[in-house]
């Protein structure tokens, strides 16, 4: 069962929150999980992603505004008030956390996964910043940068990663991505003739990120599932070419506001070498600091002019 | 509860160490930028200020890879940011400001030390009079420029709230590491009679670099307000530290515009303690 293009489909209208799929992740992975944390009311016992939860079980107890749907569920409101996504790194085409990484620690692997390395990851931490769906956990055990590997050590045994074996409803679809292509668009046509007209693909095509390998359905918007839709889909190294020319134009300024005062004449004529400490910023403007100063003789212009001439 | 806002982004913890090495570091890049531009620049008498400058840089400089190093999560890997221990290649991404920045770093550091051992022992000065000499001033003094810089710029290149809203952070780290730098060869100054025939013309240099962080303060503000994400800097100790940051860009004006002007140690203080709030407001605000 080689893939090409390995990837998941999360179809999020059939996923009944069982949390199996974090379970089996933990279980393949040995991940340690953290300490049991109380999150309110939510069936949410996991709350994020993280370096020891790989999948993640997000609810999303969203009740619509039409109070009329809720009260009366039907099929039509269904999906609308309690959301569940089975969430898990998206194996970006374009990969914010690949592109900062300064170490090539992140690779793309030959099932054209994004995975870290661990044994070259040093812990810097940029991967994190630049990561945008809060994927990325730093474990203070390893001193590393942590992410779902799609079961990288499955892949190469042939087998299907851990999470997707376990989930009982097949809301989660491995395979290759071209083929889970067309496993998704025969779905969301499916879902619309039925009505849930707010059902998408998210991550099937390249407008987030150049396309996900691990891309969903989702039956609201991407927003209220916590994901950046395509047009906050931005990369970090937008900011690289402003950066750099704002500071560029910055040390131009400053060199010229430098070049300025440095080479200002007349009215800060410099003291002898052995005159005393000035006592103000600015001893040569200032009348207290002027007394102080001995007048040295003017130099000559041509004197003034020569740069970098040192005594 | 999930926020309707583009960031759904976890911090990456760059906290105490983070904020020491870029305060550190735009310090002795300022320093050397500001001993390059006495020293070419400046009129005879300023070479003292230009050696102290330079003197100056180079400590400055060699504790920031030892923050960087403990801060990593694996510092005995910190060579793992210059080559590649899968394959031995040199590791450099020059769009990605962390691995550009290290390499720059290494290389200022470089310079830092050549210009630091000008500056102390005579042979060397001999043998960098001229056009050699002359060369790595300006070759450092770039390098400089660029280490104060780059630090704003490594955070803008992210996904983090106000961090990827602010591009001009980038400016703003080198003008106010051009401030800082202009405050330590003040209060140097106080230890090295020999500088003061440059420390009025160091101090109107510092007053132009206030004015212009305070339009990048502005610019910064504005384009974090329009990404709407301008509440993570002013939190209550947020508050705080921009009320230092600007008291760190009156106080220059501030004792230039008195009859009876300020000490210039006292003034360089407040303007240091700016510097480093400045930093610390950018870094932990979006972070809490």
């Amino acid at each position: 069962m080689a893939v090409k293009r390995a990837g998941f489909f999360t179809d999020t209208s059939i996923c009944i929150g069982c949390k199996a799929c974090e379970v089996a992740c933990k279980e393949w992975n040995g991940l340690q999980g953290n300490p049991p944390d109380v999150l309110l009311d939510s069936y949410d016992n996991t709350g994020q992603l993280d370096a020891e939860n790989w999948r993640h079980v997000k609810f999303i107890e969203h009740m619509p505004a039409s109070t009329n749907q809720v009260n009366q569920p039907t099929s039509v409101a269904g999906g609308q008030a309690w959301l569940m996504m089975s969430d898990v790194c998206k194996h970006c085409q374009h990969a914010s956390c690949m592109d900062v990484c300064p170490t090539n620690a992140i690779v793309r692997t030959e099932f054209d996964t994004v995975y870290i390395q661990q044994e070259v990851c040093n812990g810097c931490r940029n991967c994190i910043a630049a990561c945008p769906y809060d994927v990325i956990g730093f474990s203070q055990a390893t001193g590393t940068a942590h992410k779902c590997t799609l079961c990288y050590d499955r892949l190469q045994n042939d087998l299907t990663p851990a999470c997707a074996k376990a989930c009982p409803t097949q809301s989660i679809t491995f395979g290759d991505v071209d083929h889970l292509h067309q496993l998704a668009d025969a779905r969301l046509l499916a879902l619309q003739k039925q009505g849930y007209t707010k059902a998408e693909l998210y991550g099937r095509d390249d407008k987030v990120y150049g396309g996900l390998n691990n891309f969903f359905l989702l039956m609201d918007k991407p927003e209220v599932y916590g994901l950046p839709n395509a047009d906050n889909a931005v990369l970090p190294g937008r900011n690289n070419l402003p950066g750099y020319l704002g500071g560029l134009v910055t040390g131009a300024v400053a060199l010229v506001a430098g070049l300025v005062a440095f080479r200002r004449r007349g009215e800060s004529p410099p003291p002898p070498e052995s005159a005393p400490v000035p006592v103000g910023v600015g001893p040569s403007e200032s009348p207290a600091a002027a007394e102080a100063e001995a007048p040295p003789p003017a130099p000559p212009p041509e004197h003034r002019r020569r740069l970098g001439r040192r005594p | 509860m999930y926020l309707a806002a583009e960031h759904f982004v976890r911090a990456p913890e760059w906290t105490w160490l983070i904020l020491a090495y870029f305060f550190f570091a735009g310090l002795s890049g300022g320093c050397y930028a500001l001993g390059a531009l006495l020293r070419l620049a400046g009129r005879p008498g300023d070479e003292k200020a230009a050696r102290v400058a330079f003197l100056l840089a180079f400590p400055l400089i060699i504790v920031c890879p030892i923050l960087l190093t403990v801060d990593l999560g694996q510092p005995a890997r910190f060579w793992h940011m210059l080559i590649d221990s899968a394959g031995g290649d040199l590791n450099f991404k020059y769009w990605s400001p962390m691995s550009l920045g290290v390499w720059a770093l290494g290389a200022y550091s470089v310079f830092a030390f050549i210009s630091f051992a000008e500056a102390l022992v005579a042979p060397v000065r001999a043998l960098l009079a001229g056009f050699l000499g002359r060369l790595v001033v300006i070759v450092g003094g770039v390098l400089g420029l660029f280490v104060c810089a780059y630090t704003g710029v490594l955070l803008s290149v992210s996904n983090q709230p106000v961090w990827s809203d602010g591009w001009p952070l980038g400016g703003l780290f080198l003008a106010s590491a051009l401030s800082g730098a202009a405050a330590v060869l003040l209060i140097a100054s106080r230890y090295r009679p020999e500088m003061a025939p440059t420390m009025g013309r160091i101090a109107d240099a510092d007053r132009y670099f206030v004015v212009l962080e305070a339009v990048l303060i502005a610019v910064f503000l504005v384009t974090v307000a329009a990404a709407g994400t301008l509440g993570k800097l002013f939190g209550a100790v947020g508050i705080l530290l921009w009320l230092v940051v600007l008291a760190g860009l009156a106080v220059p004006i501030l004792a230039h515009s008195r009859q009876r002007p300020l000490s210039p140690a006292l003034t360089s203080i407040v303007v240091l303690a700016g510097v480093l709030a400045l930093r610390a407001v950018v870094i932990f605000g979006p972070q809490s």
